[in-house]
């Protein structure tokens, strides 16, 4: 495939226009979506930049139809995408849940959107339920929550490969806020900097023909004994669960000497950076702990930290999805939270400082 | 008799067979038709046939052809996405009435204004097969089903669906549509090969409805079977190319 970015530049750009680029450059090869604010504009740019490279897009009926011909896209063996936000991702979860159970490679991006419901076309976190857990089965696939422009390219082409490397459906999780401002950034052609390429391959329309090399696919995600059921469901539980350890990924900042952890993931997380170092230059004994992969949720660095502090405070735009996370990594060990919800605002690092401070007052 | 109508096609699985409908079923009878239709067109490695949820899954291990089970509803955009990925490949999304005109209507539509270069094989019943026999769109007015238990009432719940008439309105010049019955094979199979023709051809939308036999939730014996299928279904049902090369139309 002829490379999108021949050379490494910097460039300032929306969110969605890095998701557009990002793909490119992970050598995606179609992408299927349906118009939701705030991801607009990944459809927009991608189809611009598509049909210069030889890639495709198709306008679907709805985000059920952007997702199972995502699914289809994947079944001809194509690095396959859609991106949608909010009620759309609501739709979308029909068709994860069949890449779940078929293993198939799906790629989204999602910009959060304020909810329940149509709600905002703004902003929040508040869809980390949704994309973290939202089929009918074990929840097996992988999140990324990007924190700047930077990450939306970078993770952008890691969800490609991910997925194609782990056979689970991957996300990037953005929001409306990571869709919409503009900032700097390095693109880069991956395989210059040593990106392994997960290839893809068909899962049906293979070369050859039958009985010289090639059977037929027979490829079923029903099944009439309960036994049977359970093989196939634990085998993927134990494939994830073998793989946890090479995708999970976190940022754990001066969590070792710390009193307080404030624990944030997404766009949050910058002010949640900001107020740590912050407060630690004013003398207080704060950590950061940041999940940039959300599922799987990085649980062991987690119960690591809270060997050294038990308080944690969960900075979340959202009414505590991440906070749920959080105190199920953490079940059976002592741990006091605290908590700043806030469900569709944003947050900012002045309004962190001002919680601690105010709480570690009460306690002199 | 021809040998080609009494010998199995050779792109059926004869490690599947027989198969898993019950003794009566339409559902088989038409996936003998489609077996013929890619053995004499010669698509076998070429096709991707792919099932919807209702009684249709069970034609997931049916053919030696590459194959796909789906959601109830959503075989059209997998079959769709797989073509718009890559368009060297033959698809096929077969289902039922309830997948196709209820929950997947919306696939059905946008596909068929799209022109979506696919075969969509619908089976018409009158009823939900799979889940023990509820109304679907297509059940005929006063017809006693599960959820209809007194009958249809068409005030209540409307008329039958008219599947290809809807698609030929609404599909484009190239799309070919037609409805056939399991109650006469050879005019059936001359339906199936003309849509699949249109579709290796890359010219456009595809569409076959096929009305078919349900005994086991019919609750028929085989003659009242037979005189629900070609009598009491055809009086809604009109049997019959609606959107075909002009020069190949038949009534
Ligand atoms: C989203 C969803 N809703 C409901 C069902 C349950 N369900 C399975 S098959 C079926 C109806 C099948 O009827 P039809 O499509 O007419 O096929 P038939 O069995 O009659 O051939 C339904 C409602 C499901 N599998 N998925
Ligand atoms: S329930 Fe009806 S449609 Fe389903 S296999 Fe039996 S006869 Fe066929
Ligand atoms: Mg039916």
């Amino acid at each position: 495939m002829e490379r999108a970015i021949k050379e490494e530049k910097r460039v300032f750009m929306t969110g969605n226009e890095v998701v557009a680029w990002g793909a490119l450059a992970a050598e995606a090869d179609i992408m299927y979506g349906y118009p939701i604010t705030p991801q607009n504009e990944v459809m927009h740019y991608w189809t611009r930049l598509a049909p210069k490279h030889g890639r495709k897009f198709l306008q679907t009926e709805d985000e059920l139809s952007a997702g199972f011909t995502t699914i289809g896209g994947v079944l001809a063996g194509r690095r396959a995408f859609t991106a949608t936000a909010g009620p759309g991702n609501i739709l979308l979860q029909e068709p994860v849940s069949m890449a779940e159970m078929m293993r198939l490679p799906m790629v989204m991006a999602i910009m959060q959107r304020g909810g329940p419901s149509t709600a905002t076309v703004i902003y929040s976190q508040q869809e980390v339920n949704l994309t973290t857990s939202g089929g009918n089965g074990e929840a097996l696939r992988i999140v990324y929550s990007t924190a700047t422009h930077q990450e939306l390219y970078d993770y952008t082409i890691k969800a490609f490969n991910a997925a194609w490397k782990y056979r689970f459906p991957t996300f990037i999780l953005g929001d409306g806020y990571q869709a919409k401002m503009r900032e700097p950034l390095v693109m880069y052609n991956p395989q210059d900097k040593g990106v392994e390429m997960a290839a893809s391959e068909p899962f049906v329309g293979k070369e050859g023909k039958f009985g010289e090399g090639r059977e037929p696919a027979h490829l079923r995600n029903a099944f009439s004994m309960e036994e049977e059921l359970y093989e196939v469901v634990m085998e993927h539980i134990q494939d994830y669960n073998k793989i946890t350890p090479q995708i999970v990924e976190y940022v754990s900042l001066g969590c070792e000497e710390a009193d307080l952890v404030i624990v944030a993931h997404g766009i949050v997380s910058r002010a949640a950076v900001a107020a740590q170092e912050k407060l630690r230059r004013e003398g207080y004994r704060v950590g950061f702990f940041r999940p940039i992969t959300l599922r799987p949720f990085p649980v062991r660095a987690l119960r690591k930290v809270c060997k050294s502090t038990s308080k944690f405070l969960v900075v979340e735009s959202a009414f505590g999805q991440l906070a749920r996370l959080v105190k199920e990594a953490l079940f059976g060990l002592e741990a006091e939270m605290d908590e700043i919800f806030m469900p569709g605002l944003g947050i900012t690092s002045e309004k962190i400082i001002g919680h601690v401070k105010k709480k570690s007052e009460l306690k002199v | 008799m021809s040998a080609s109508e009494t010998t199995m096609p050779k792109s059926w699985r004869l490690e599947t067979k027989p198969h898993k409908f019950c003794p009566g079923c339409g559902h088989g009878l038409v996936l003998k038709v489609l077996g013929q239709v890619v053995d004499e067109l010669d698509i076998q490695e070429r096709a991707v046939f792919g099932c919807d949820i209702g009684c249709s899954l069970l034609a997931w291990d049916f053919f030696n052809i590459d194959s796909v089970q789906t959601h109830h509803g959503r075989t059209t955009p997998v079959i769709t996405g797989i073509v718009r990925a890559n368009p060297s490949l033959i698809g096929i999304a077969y289902m039922g009435d309830g997948g196709g005109y209820a929950i997947g209507s919306q696939h059905l539509v946008n596909a068929a204004n799209r022109n979506d270069k696919i075969f969509v094989l619908l089976v018409n019943n009158t009823n939900y097969g799979m889940t023990g026999g509820q109304m679907a769109p297509t059940t005929l007015p006063g017809q006693i089903t599960e959820t209809t238990p007194y009958g249809r009432d068409v005030d209540e719940t409307g008329s039958p669906t008219l599947g290809p008439e809807m698609v030929a309105a609404i599909s484009s010049e190239t799309a070919y549509v037609a409805r056939g019955t399991v109650s006469n094979m050879s005019k059936l199979k001359k339906f199936i090969k003309r849509a699949m023709e249109n579709v290796v051809a890359g010219r456009g939308f595809s569409f076959v409805e096929v009305l078919a036999t349900c005994p086991t939730n019919w609750r028929t014996n085989a003659r009242d079977t037979w005189k629900f299928l070609d009598e009491d279904m055809k009086k809604y049902f009109k049997v019959g190319e609606f959107k075909t090369l002009p020069t190949e139309r038949e009534e």
